[in-house]
């Protein structure tokens, strides 16, 4: 069979994770059929679901998280109500009270666990196959007996349960494509777990369920589950906003938020200067109040589950982008959304996004063009946009020269070192390192998606540190001049092969070959 | 042809027992319980610790064969003179040791600290991966060999009387200290960075492959250095001088302990002196001070242990006899391997000198080697701790049984 291996590098950096290490043939399957390669994870039926057991649904994380800030909020009243009437007793009460009140700020909590993910992990297990050669190293430290570390609240264990899981999904799959495209689609309609203890909570579960099912379906369905779920609603505020004329606006004396709206239009849907007004964006918020969660009490419905609140939402029609929309309740939005989804800005905004990320900062205007034309005939299915792309040659012949994420980085790195982890904490602490920590992009519009980001001096030196801690941990039992095989085979530049070859020590070899151009370009 | 052990088979049971020992004792503690190894003739409690220098050491420049009338033409800029300032360390009246070792110099002196001389594994070819695989393996060639001499000696000792777990210092085991019999690793705290030498070695590669990631690094890595000062204080890792003492000075520590273990490994890097190898000062010159450093440490960290103590300092194969044209060395063969400790009966430079003619020398480029290194640390293994010769030739040291043990290194 044909053997391409540029292709194959193409195939496994541009459109996956990488390839594996052990024996899993990675790069000789995609040189020989570098597109089937890619495109056999689009063929899988459900293939970018992630049902893993254990891991619930919005709602019943929803109430969860509920009732945990329901009793913190319980012992601080308490507290408050014991420490007020006597601060006499000597000092302890008092010093109690406050040490209490500190740790019980839901807000510090959330915002405490991303520096607090430790840094030092228990030593992972190893792995199944015996010839990986990944013996980890019981590192001791007679000198200092750590305490051990307080017990993971519910809402920090779930964040973990969902990392790990996203996280080995990514290190096994073939190829990666599909978890590329998961990754894509779950920063464009980011949210951030720093938002709060329930966005922490449901960063997981709004990518299973909002996310995933739709990366091989509807642009319009995902953007309709996504708009539609808890998640984005608290990230963005929704579930505060009341119509200005509605029951429950004119009750409280509080009025609409624009923030969901907003970023529907600018960051979900048309693009800035996708053909809106502000007029649209305050027709579109107007229209979208009353679209909520359940709280803890479930007046609404079950706890946690997307609800429409009737008494909250704007009465009366509104005109969006020359359109007049005056169907009753949550069908009002829904077709907002609908038409949205389907309007020449969107089609070309996320065309350009697409090629952006997978091709090139300037991405090639003619490709972009094409999945624009796939985007709008096929009414958005992302199927089809995502064979177009892999389908199309400018994808192929462009230059490998975007950066990985610190993301795409870190699992291309446990991948080649088999390195499927059964604790997060050091592939989430390495992002936090790196400036991309798990869920929690700075704004709305989610991490950046050039090279300028992601190729800063201080990055770069932090991505060489981070290489040399990785090595010396793990290069032992491994041959570096082997892994270069699997990673490049003879696509490795002979500068790089013998920049490898050449190290004086495993530990620097891997370091080396981990930031190679070959390695950190894709 | 040599063999390779059953690799998968020896990983497995040694991660079995590892993790067998430490989830049993969980901790340091666990050694409390481990019975004392004395030697039966005379009652001594004896400690070994195994130096590996990745890179492969110029031994040449370290234990410079000044009596050789080659040596200064070969070694050209940076050869060592015993005079002048900084002035080579006269050893004996052909071999002058580097001048950033003053405390190995006063080891020997005390007749505590020896040195042997063109020495060599019996790797012939030129890669490091190889040639420390065969240094730390035992094995006679390089293979996919999953454990190493250090612990398979540590497996020939008498049951019962054994020291149970052997101590690697770093993050991870050395080959050497792999294998089926228990170890403990500890690590300073320490986070590592990133050598400098990877860097540039790195910023190398950029400017050819990659000229706008070898920018970033260049600017990554001046941002990284103003942040720090220009203050000389050690870097965390296992390169610098002052993180070589740290790191013997935590090792000699829990080696002294009355329960401590009795042999440990370490390794530290940096010694791929292609470019501007230094002479008297310089490079080399940093990294021999944090070797003498180390050993002091290990001196005095370990008190009157000490006394039963041998370090054996030992490295991949060796550097060209003739300076290259960037002031450095490439890759060589016959090289030095160093003892030191109060055990050893020093005072001593140990060589068949093969000469530095270019008839002499190794495939007309290295210092020819006469000495196979494990005879070296045969002879050690078998006065240290009694290891029979049939055990150190068919276990220890695979099909050795042509080398012999090398006799009376310690005493």
């Amino acid at each position: 069979m044909a053997r391409d291996s540029q292709a194959a590098l193409v195939a496994l950096n541009r459109f996956g994770l990488g390839a594996r290490g052990g024996a899993s043939g990675d790069f000789p399957n995609a040189a020989s059929d570098p597109r089937g390669f890619v495109k056999a994870e689009l063929a899988r039926p459900n293939g970018v679901l992630l049902e893993v057991p254990g891991l619930q649904s919005t709602p019943a994380l929803g109430k969860a998280v509920f009732d945990y800030q329901f009793e913190i909020q319980q012992a601080r009243d308490a507290a408050a109500k014991q420490a007020t009437p006597a601060p006499a007793t000597e000092g302890q009460p008092p010093a109690d009270a406050k040490a209490q009140r500190r740790n019980l700020s839901l807000n510090s909590i959330a915002m405490d666990m991303a520096p607090r993910e430790p840094s030092k992990e228990p030593p992972a297990k190893p792995p199944e196959n015996p010839d990986a050669a990944m013996t980890p190293t019981e590192t001791m430290r007679p000198n200092a007996p750590k305490p051990p570390p307080p017990p993971l609240n519910v809402i920090q264990k779930t964040f973990r349960a969902e990392a790990l899981a996203r996280l080995q999904r990514a290190i096994m799959a073939d190829c990666g494509f599909g978890e590329r495209l998961v990754v894509f689609w779950s920063n464009h309609f980011c949210i951030s777990a720093n938002k709060g203890g329930p966005a922490r909570m449901w960063a997981g579960s709004f990518e299973r369920e909002a996310i995933r099912p739709y990366v091989l379906g509807r642009f319009a369905d995902m953007l309709k589950a996504v708009e539609q779920h808890p998640a984005m609603l608290f990230f963005l505020d929704n579930q505060q906003s009341l119509g200005p004329d509605s029951r429950a606006g004119k009750n409280r004396n509080r009025g609409l938020n624009e923030n969901l709206a907003r970023e529907i239009l600018e960051l979900h849907t048309l693009g800035v200067g996708g053909g809106y007004s502000q007029d649209d964006v305050t027709s579109l918020a107007n229209i979208i109040t009353g679209w909520t969660y359940a709280g803890r009490l479930g007046q609404l419905g079950p706890p946690g589950s997307f609800v429409f609140n009737a008494n909250a939402h704007q009465p009366g029609a509104q005109r969006v982008m020359g359109k007049i929309y005056d169907a009753p309740g949550v069908a009002q939005g829904e077709a907002v959304l609908t038409d949205i989804a389907r309007h020449p800005s969107t089609a070309k905004f996320i065309a350009g996004k697409f090629a952006r990320h997978f091709v090139a900062d300037d991405p090639p205007p003619g490709l972009v063009a094409r999945l624009a034309g796939v985007f709008t005939k096929t009414d958005g299915d992302l199927k089809a946009l995502a064979t177009a792309l892999v389908d199309s040659d400018d994808a192929w012949k462009a230059p490998l020269a975007k950066m990985r994420s610190p993301y795409e980085f870190l699992v291309a790195a446990g991948r080649l070192l088999a390195q499927i982890p059964n604790d997060p904490g050091r592939y989430l602490s390495g992002l936090n390192a790196l400036g991309q920590p798990l869920w929690a992009p700075a704004g709305p519009n989610g991490f950046p998606d050039t090279n300028a980001a992601w190729a800063a001096p201080e990055g770069i030196k932090l991505r060489l540190d981070l290489s040399a801690q990785i090595a010396s941990r793990l290069a032992d039992g491994v041959d570096p001049r082997d892994l270069l095989e699997l990673v490049a085979a003879d696509a490795a530049s002979s500068e790089t092969r013998r920049t490898v070859e050449r190290a004086e020590s495993r530990q620097q070899a891997l370091a080396l070959l981990l930031m190679s151009p070959e390695f950190q370009r894709r | 042809m040599e063999t390779t052990m059953g690799c998968c088979e020896s990983l497995a049971s040694s991660v079995i027992s590892r993790r067998g020992v430490l989830l049993g004792g969980a901790s340091f503690a666990a050694w409390a319980y481990l019975p004392k190894f004395a030697r039966a003739a005379d009652g001594r409690d004896p400690r070994l610790v195994v130096v590996i220098l990745r890179g492969a050491l110029d031994g040449l420049a370290t234990v410079a064969p000044i009596g050789d009338p080659d040596y200064a033409g070969l070694h050209g800029a940076i050869a060592l003179s015993s005079s002048g300032p900084n002035a080579a360390l006269p050893l004996d009246n052909f071999f002058s040791l580097h001048p950033a070792m003053p405390e190995f110099s006063r080891m020997y002196r005390e007749k505590k600290a020896a040195v042997i001389h063109a020495v060599a594994t019996s790797y012939r070819d030129r890669s490091h991966f190889d040639g420390q695989d065969v240094l730390e393996s035992g094995f006679a060639g390089p293979g996919r060999v999953q454990s190493g001499w250090l612990n398979r000696a540590l497996e020939g000792l008498p049951k019962g009387e054994r020291v149970t777990s052997a101590l690697a210092v770093g993050p991870t085991t050395p080959l050497v200290l792999r294998g089926a019999a228990p170890t403990v690793g500890w690590a300073p705290v320490a986070v590592p960075q990133a050598a400098e030498d990877t860097a540039m070695r790195l910023l190398e590669l950029y400017q050819h492959r990659d000229p706008a990631l070898a920018s970033a690094l260049k600017q990554g890595l001046a941002l990284d250095k103003a942040a720090q000062g220009d203050d000389m204080k050690p870097k965390p890792g296992t390169t610098g001088a002052g993180a070589m003492r740290l790191v013997a000075r935590g090792a000699a520590k829990l080696m002294a302990a009355d329960d401590g273990p009795r042999i440990g490994a370490l390794a530290f890097d940096g010694w791929d002196t292609h470019a501007n190898e230094g002479g008297p000062v310089g490079r080399l010159a940093q990294l021999l001070g944090g070797l003498d450093g180390a050993l002091a440490e290990f001196e005095t960290g370990l008190g009157p242990r000490w006394r039963d103590t041998v370090i054996v300092v030992a490295t991949e194969f060796g550097r060209t006899a003739r300076i290259n044209g960037t002031q450095g060395t490439d890759h060589g063969t016959g090289t030095i391997a160093l003892l030191a400790g109060g055990a050893v009966k020093g005072g001593r430079v140990i060589a068949n000198w093969p000469g530095l003619k270019p008839a002499n020398l190794y495939q007309g480029r290295d210092l020819a080697p006469t000495t196979d290194l494990r005879a070296v640390m045969k002879g050690v293994l078998k006065d240290q701790f009694g290891l029979a010769e049939r055990v150190l030739a068919e276990s220890v040291f695979p099909d050795s049984a042509g080398v012999k043990p090398m006799q009376g290194l310690v005493g």
